[in-house]
């Protein structure tokens, strides 16, 4: 039964992406993305994989749809046509690309196979160790917090980068203060979505909150919870109108809660390596290893969400405030 | 037995409406009589597969979480039918050639 739903989700992910890759319309283009989004997100959950699902469902199919709008309201909606010039050697790198990943999937182990490098690697240790070392139920979150927490860091600053950089090249340079208030006003006029919208952010954030703070024993954590904030947030803007998401949140705030989340991440680090431990080591955090574990898994997933929920913030208040070029 | 009986007609009707919401939204002739036929789907294709399901989960959890989930709908879907009708008598207004057309004949 579960195989039937993969094959209809994977033949409808196929028929969507030639569909993205076909379409002249922009507009239609990003509607499919994030149909795209929502079938692979089903598909992850499909798979177990239900906190990847959630990132995918969050960030793919909602964030970044409005940001992709967002550009869109900037530029025209129909593609430019591009001369079709036939030209023989693209083809050929992809046949062959395509043909060499097509073999290469023959000497996969089946999907689910207990036999699989895959689970005969580490995975049993991270299974057996989580409970013990960190009294965890998400082993997804032990391992991406504590046992990996490296490439957690690595990846917050990666976010903190693209932030920056979106922040830099878009942003119009106005101070908030000399800021001439737009006349345009969300969807203020358009009372039923703007009450029902209204009615929805509190339970947007809380169960945003839900997921960061119950992260190590169901899915969730810092990177999904700060998705679904920001999407919380980023609703609040739409229906007030621009200007008013950013005086609830000035971008001065933004950019300090950016860099705040990551300096967070990193002090906890420090922080391990002043008690005595290495870097990222939370077992010195606290007289009890299991307790500082626990502690310092609490203080980056936090940090984390503040980030992401900060910069995703950020890029929606950056491709809003400018001027379409008419 | 019963409730077995009741929750598999609701989920064959539920998946029924959802069907003929798919098959008016491809046959209709124009988009509010589209979106007519896709409401199907929003109204009765929920409610009656969720309330299937809630008489299979019986008293518990899950079923806490189905009326979240049924709630959620129902103040969603209207709301965007509502976004979508009144986008299109907007643009109908604007009379934006670049648009597509709201009547398809």
């Amino acid at each position: 039964m579960i195989t039937a739903f993969g094959f209809v989700l994977l033949t409808l992910l196929v028929v969507t992406a030639i569909a993205i890759v076909v379409t002249p319309n922009l507009f239609v283009a990003v509607m499919l993305m994030s149909i795209f989004s929502l079938l692979m997100a089903a598909t992850f959950f499909l798979l177990d994989a239900a906190d990847v699902a959630l990132t995918e469902a969050a960030i793919g199919a909602g964030m970044s749809t409005i940001l992709f709008l967002g550009a869109l309201a900037l530029i025209a909606e129909r593609e430019a046509r591009a001369r079709a010039r036939r030209s023989w050697l693209p083809l050929a790198v992809i046949a062959l690309t395509a043909f060499t990943l097509i073999f290469a999937t023959f000497d996969k182990p089946r999907l689910g196979d207990p036999a699989a490098p895959v689970h005969q690697h580490i995975a049993p240790w991270y299974l057996e160790q989580t409970p013990v070392l960190m009294e965890m139920s998400n082993v997804v979150t032990a391992v991406l917090a504590s046992f990996r927490a490296y490439d957690t860091l690595g990846e917050v600053l990666v976010i903190l980068t693209a932030g920056l950089g979106v922040m830099l090249i878009l942003s119009s340079g106005r101070p908030d203060s000399s800021r001439q208030r737009r006349a345009t006003g969300g969807l203020r006029h358009h009372l039923v979505p703007r009450v029902v919208g209204q009615l929805l952010i509190p339970f947007i954030v809380l169960f945003g909150l839900y997921l960061q703070f119950h992260g190590e024993y169901g899915p969730g954590g810092g990177f999904q919870a700060g998705a679904i904030i920001a999407v919380g947030i980023v609703l609040h803007a739409l229906l007030e109108g621009e200007a008013a998401g950013r005086a609830i949140l000035p971008v001065s705030v933004l950019v300090g809660l950016i860099a705040g989340g990551a300096l967070l991440f990193s002090a906890v680090g420090f922080a391990g390596m002043l008690l005595g431990g290495n870097f990222l080591d939370y077992s010195v955090l606290s007289a009890n290893p299991v307790a500082g574990q626990q502690l310092g898994i609490h203080l980056i997933e936090v940090g984390v969400g503040i980030t992401v929920a900060a910069t995703l913030v950020a890029a929606f208040h950056a491709f809003a405030d400018r001027e379409p070029a008419a | 037995m019963i409730v077995d009986v009741v929750s598999f007609a609701m989920l064959a009707l539920g998946g029924f409406f959802v069907f003929l919401g798919g098959l008016g939204a491809l046959r209709l002739p124009d988009l509010y009589t589209r979106m007519h036929a896709a409401s199907l789907t929003d109204s009765f294709g929920t409610l009656l597969t969720l309330g299937g399901i809630m008489l299979q989960s019986g008293w518990s959890l899950a079923t806490v979480k189905l009326l979240t989930i049924l709630f959620f709908l129902m103040m969603t879907g209207p709301t965007a039918s509502y976004a979508l009708a009144n986008a299109a008598s907007l643009s109908r207004d604007a009379d934006a050639p670049d648009l597509p057309p709201v009547t398809g004949r």
